[in-house]
């Protein structure tokens, strides 16, 4: 949560910006447009008008990390790749959030054995806060990814440190 | 024209230079000497009998004693195909570009030489395509062995 976070004991003003923040946070999170494999096509049909991110705020795909909230990270993530994402989330302004799209994404996938080019999970590289499962995932389960994910926006606060640690 | 006209054709051009063909099979196919490569691929894109101005695949095979180097050239005016090959030794192996028959062959050699470690002399950019500028190894060799680590990320 950035600068502000841990500086704060909880009082009734505290609490009352962390709603305030929170709703906030939880209700725009833009996605950075960075699709991999066959998880970005699900991911653009999640955008697109039959599943409709905007409907939970989330529909602004941005085509830089500097006006992201949040990192779909959708596919195969080879090690090549693998140091351009580290450096794309570093390059996102705090608070940032990662959600791990599909089977790829999230251990390695089809590629666990005998992909010598594959990175198995990117938890090695960048904190992921949730990992969506299926090969690839339907719409339905990225938005309940994205779901969880302002659920636990929504638990966040300025007073005390958050469960993610400082981002 | 069919294929055995073609590995006839190039018989008689190319002489002893031409090791061996096999025919009536899905992909019929020629082995020519590395050393004649160029001049080969020369002749069969400017023959008029032949006009193959378009090269559909370049890659490499490895068969454990040898590394192959096959070439799928193609006629859009008559709409045949002939694979041409080239045995190499496993170590070291170098060949002629073809980059100056084919423009298309740039991209193709550069994977070819990322996968098996086949070197184009007189290539103009030979890079790997795929695999980063730092990666150890020709990951489709037979005796490859899998890295453990890369950059500090384990694999």
């Amino acid at each position: 949560m950035g600068v502000l976070e841990g500086k704060f004991e909880e009082n009734v003003l505290i609490t009352s910006l962390d709603k305030l923040f929170n709703w906030a946070r939880a209700g725009s999170l833009w996605p950075m447009t960075f699709g991999l494999a066959c998880c970005a096509i699900e991911m653009m049909a999640t955008g697109a008008s039959r599943y409709d991110l905007d409907r939970f705020g989330a529909g602004a795909f941005r085509a830089t990390p500097r006006q992201s909230d949040v990192m779909i990270v959708a596919g195969t993530v080879t090690l090549k790749m693998a140091t351009r994402i580290k450096r794309l989330f570093e390059q996102m302004p705090a608070p940032k959030y990662v959600i791990s799209m599909g089977s790829c994404a999230n251990n390695g996938g089809p590629y666990w054995q005998h992909g010598y080019h594959v990175l198995k999970g990117i938890d090695e590289v960048v904190p992921v806060d949730v990992y969506v499962p299926g090969c690839p995932p339907r719409p339905e389960s990225l938005i309940e990814g994205l779901i969880q994910l302002q659920k636990k926006i929504e638990r966040e606060s300025l007073a005390k440190k958050t469960e993610r640690g400082a981002a | 024209m069919k294929s055995e006209e073609i590995a006839a054709q190039l018989s008689e051009k190319f002489g002893d230079k031409v090791i061996e063909s096999k025919l009536g099979v899905v992909t019929p196919w020629t082995v020519v000497d590395p050393g004649v490569i160029l001049d080969v691929c020369r002749f069969v894109r400017d023959d008029q009998r032949f006009l193959m101005d378009h090269l559909e695949l370049l890659g490499g095979v490895d068969f454990k004693d040898r590394i192959e180097v096959v070439y799928i050239p193609y006629s859009m005016k008559h709409g045949h195909r002939h694979t041409i090959k080239c045995r190499l030794p496993r170590e070291n192996p170098r060949i002629q570009t073809v980059e100056s028959v084919w423009a298309v062959a740039n991209w193709h050699e550069r994977e070819a030489y990322d996968m098996f470690g086949i070197v184009f002399e007189g290539h103009s950019d030979l890079r790997r395509i795929l695999c980063p500028d730092d990666w150890e190894g020709y990951p489709l060799r037979k005796d490859y062995k899998f890295p453990t680590r890369y950059r500090d990320m384990p694999v």
